[in-house]
């Protein structure tokens, strides 16, 4: 029967099982501890050199730099301490630049959250067209900022599309040289930004919308909870992993916000739609050191904001990953 | 050992490999040492169309078949990309091409200074002479860096059929008949002036071309290399343009107004006839061309000096502008000092005017202008008792975007001629 077959157990080498019992439980600890930390070091060994030496050693270099009064040509040779933040913290310009940022960062927070969450809710139903509609939100954030930005940048000159729509329809009074204005440009940039970042918003949504059960739904409707009820108070609270990473991701572009602007404006007009990224690579031309000092500031702006908004908003999320220990 | 370590092994071993390769990738290249009979030149412009890449290369090529064993590597980058990102990068990597592009003023004194340029005063000492004045914006502290091989004038792009018209008989002289011209333009509903201000410099050229008019030869001399800026006529200069910018002789929406990108840029409004003139440099025919219907400079396209200002305290005859010219890596072979020759040689110089792509710096090329816009800036040139650099270009490239910045704050109705020399005067601080 099964107990004449089950042969005990074929040993490979001519060394006897008693031997190797005994000798395995002495080799395990040290052998296969030097083992692991040579496999985590072959595995993680690759990314972190390349980590190291494309992440870590300019960060380290331009914090090096900064301290410097250098044009990018010869040796580092004219220390001036922390002259160059001074400089930066006391140009009205790069002020500026750093509240046109904390606008974005808050604008984009409070009017493309709710807007992508309402649409996802919509997309979320079972209608007629909706894989045509989700496709077409999604078109602007395909697009290349580049020629997104062009784009926007000829319709809404002053002899543009847009004026010529408006006055088209009689509204000729509205039309305006849309982003030559001071006062109203980084209004406009907002919006331009919202197009192109709101499908990006709304894919997120819907795929957080995936993730919350049928079953909630039919239960609170056997309940008798109102359309709203069930949103404010099962969808809403399930979907708030993904509006917090949401919220993250767009602060964090926010902060860093260059291409579209340099496309459309340049940060003009008189700085309207500056941000710290443009302001650094326009005053950062011939003189490294002070570019340097700038990306250092949007640097520990942009760590401080991450962790802070780590720290206490994305702990449930992140929690055993990032954030071990704190509880 | 058993097979799947191997593998395992094997397979960290390639990416490690790949890391490595990646943080070495910069330090391929090289080849421009003479090993045996072969040299290869390496040589970067910024001509990338036709006709000045086109005659580059042939120059290239002729000097490939005349000194065999030579190899020119001749390429032609993007303006500003090869200015702000190529040129700098390959000298302080140490693996710089061996003729290039360098811009005269600021520019040329720093990479001097920091030794990564051959003083050619005495290798080429034959071709500098030939080249006459036109080499002081190279020269740092009596050694010449670079030599020309164009520069020409800044002056005022005009369509003359607007002008036409506009019923504007020739081309106004003095500020005054300019402001004339702008009123009758206004009067067939043409947009006067262009100017690109989105794009900060060309508002700075106004200033520029202010201050020239407002500073006496002498203080503009000292003043700029030295960086002083107290001579009230720096003032005087944002005083000016002021009050020319109370005169809205500039497109609608010109705060926002691109260079030379697209239909709506100040090059644009030019070439579809909507704005009737623009303050630009010698380059100008060129990128207006590029943006009409059939790409041609168009043939309505005119050219004068830009006019006297009327009671400024500066020098009448002296005219602002600005040119191209080719240096040597401190460690090129000699062949690259003929061939830098040849490039600035009578023969080349003819043929580069011949073509239209600029004004010659050989002064012996000028009758082989027959573009009469070129013709023209290089009369102008000429007949000016003194020529300044760009002001910008002059200071060095720390002072363009402060500068330009404070300029365009003018234009924007948010700063003062004061807040002008405070920006000068701040950027000097920090060099």
């Amino acid at each position: 029967m099964t107990v004449t077959q089950a042969a005990p157990p074929p040993v490979a080498s001519d060394t006897g099982p008693a031997k190797t019992q005994t000798r395995a439980p002495r080799r395990k600890p040290g052998g296969n501890n030097g083992r692991k930390w040579l496999e985590i070091a072959l595995f993680a060994g690759p990314a972190l050199l390349v980590f190291i030496s494309f992440v870590i050693v300019p960060v380290a270099l331009a914090a090096v730099y900064s301290l410097y009064n250098w044009n990018g040509l010869g040796p580092l040779d004219r220390f001036i301490g922390l002259d160059n933040y001074v400089r930066a913290f006391s140009d009205p310009l790069f002020i500026k630049a750093i509240g046109n940022n904390a606008t974005i960062v808050i604008a984009s927070i409070l009017v493309q959250g709710p807007l992508a969450i309402a649409v996802a809710l919509l997309l979320n139903r079972r209608m007629r067209g909706r894989g045509l509609i989700r496709a077409l939100i999604f078109v602007p954030y395909v697009l290349a900022e580049v020629i997104a930005g062009l784009s926007w940048k000829l319709l809404l000159s002053p002899r543009g599309g847009i004026n010529a729509i408006l006055e088209g329809i009689g509204l000729g009074h509205l039309a305006k040289p849309w982003l030559a204005d001071p006062d109203t440009a980084l209004w406009v940039m907002f919006g331009i930004l919202t197009w192109k970042y709101l499908g990006f918003a709304i894919l997120l949504m819907l795929a957080g919308l995936q993730g919350v059960p049928e079953e909630l739904h039919e239960a609170a409707a056997i309940d008798g909870a109102s359309w709203w009820q069930t949103q404010w108070r099962i969808t809403l609270p399930l979907l708030g992993p993904t509006i917090r990473i949401w919220i993250f991701l767009s602060m964090i572009g926010s902060l860093q916000l260059f291409d579209m602007v340099w496309v459309t404006t340049k940060g003009g007009p008189v700085g309207a739609t500056n941000t710290m990224a443009v302001y650094m690579i326009q005053y950062g031309q011939g003189q490294y050191g002070y570019g340097s000092a700038i990306a250092v500031i949007l640097f520990v702006i942009s760590l401080i904001v991450a962790l802070v908004y780590q720290r206490f908003a994305m702990r449930r999320d992140l929690a055993g990953a990032i954030t071990s220990g704190v509880r | 050992m058993n097979r799947s370590r191997i593998t395992r092994v094997a397979a960290v071993g390639a990416a490690s490999a790949l890391a490595l390769g990646l943080a070495a990738c910069s330090s391929d290249g090289g080849g421009d040492n003479d090993n045996g009979d072969s040299v290869t030149i390496t040589w970067w412009h910024n001509a990338t169309s036709d006709p000045l890449q086109g005659i580059y290369e042939e120059v290239a090529a002729e000097f490939e078949a005349e000194n065999p064993g030579v190899k020119v590597e001749v390429t032609g980058y993007q303006n500003e990309d090869l200015q702000r990102t190529l040129i700098p990068n390959a000298l302080q990597s140490g693996d710089a091409p061996d003729i290039f592009m360098v811009w005269p003023g600021g520019e040329v004194r720093s990479q001097a200074e920091a030794g990564h340029l051959m003083d050619l005063t005495e290798v080429a000492s034959e071709s500098i002479e030939a080249m006459g004045a036109s080499v002081a914006p190279w020269t740092v502290e009596g050694k010449v860096y670079a030599i020309p091989y164009a520069f020409g004038a800044a002056g005022i792009w005009y369509n003359q059929e607007l002008f036409d018209e506009a019923g504007i008989e020739g081309t106004p002289e003095t500020l005054s008949e300019l402001e004339d011209a702008v009123a009758a333009l206004k009067a067939i509903d043409v947009e006067p002036i262009a100017v690109g201000a989105g794009d900060l410099w060309p508002a700075g050229h106004w200033w520029y071309q202010f201050a020239v008019a407002s500073c006496p030869a002498d203080v503009l001399e000292t003043a700029i290399p030295e960086h002083d800026f107290t001579d009230p006529c720096w003032i005087e200069a944002g005083e000016r343009l002021q009050e020319w910018i109370a005169v809205e002789p500039f497109n609608n929406g010109f705060l926002a107004t691109p260079a030379q990108t697209g239909a709506d840029s100040s090059n644009g409004l030019i070439a579809n006839q909507t704005a009737a003139m623009e303050f630009m440099g010698p380059w100008n025919a060129g990128t207006i061309g590029s943006l009409t219907e059939d790409g041609e400079v168009p043939e309505w396209l005119g050219w004068f000096p830009f006019p006297s200002v009327d009671g400024a305290s500066g020098d009448p005859g002296a005219i602002m502008g600005g040119g191209d010219g080719f240096g040597l890596s401190a460690d090129a072979p000699d062949e690259a000092v003929d061939l830098l020759k040849y490039i600035v040689s009578e023969d080349v110089q003819r043929r580069f005017a011949e073509s239209g792509a600029g004004v010659p710096t050989h002064p012996a090329a000028a009758d082989a202008l027959t573009d009469p816009n070129l013709q023209a800036s290089a009369a102008a040139l000429s007949e000016a008792t003194y020529v300044q650099l760009w002001i910008d270009s002059a200071l060095g490239p720390a002072f363009g975007a402060p500068l330009n910045q404070a300029v365009v704050n003018i234009f924007a109705g948010s700063g003062t001629p004061q807040d002008v020399v405070t920006a000068l005067e701040q950027t000097a601080a920090s060099q």
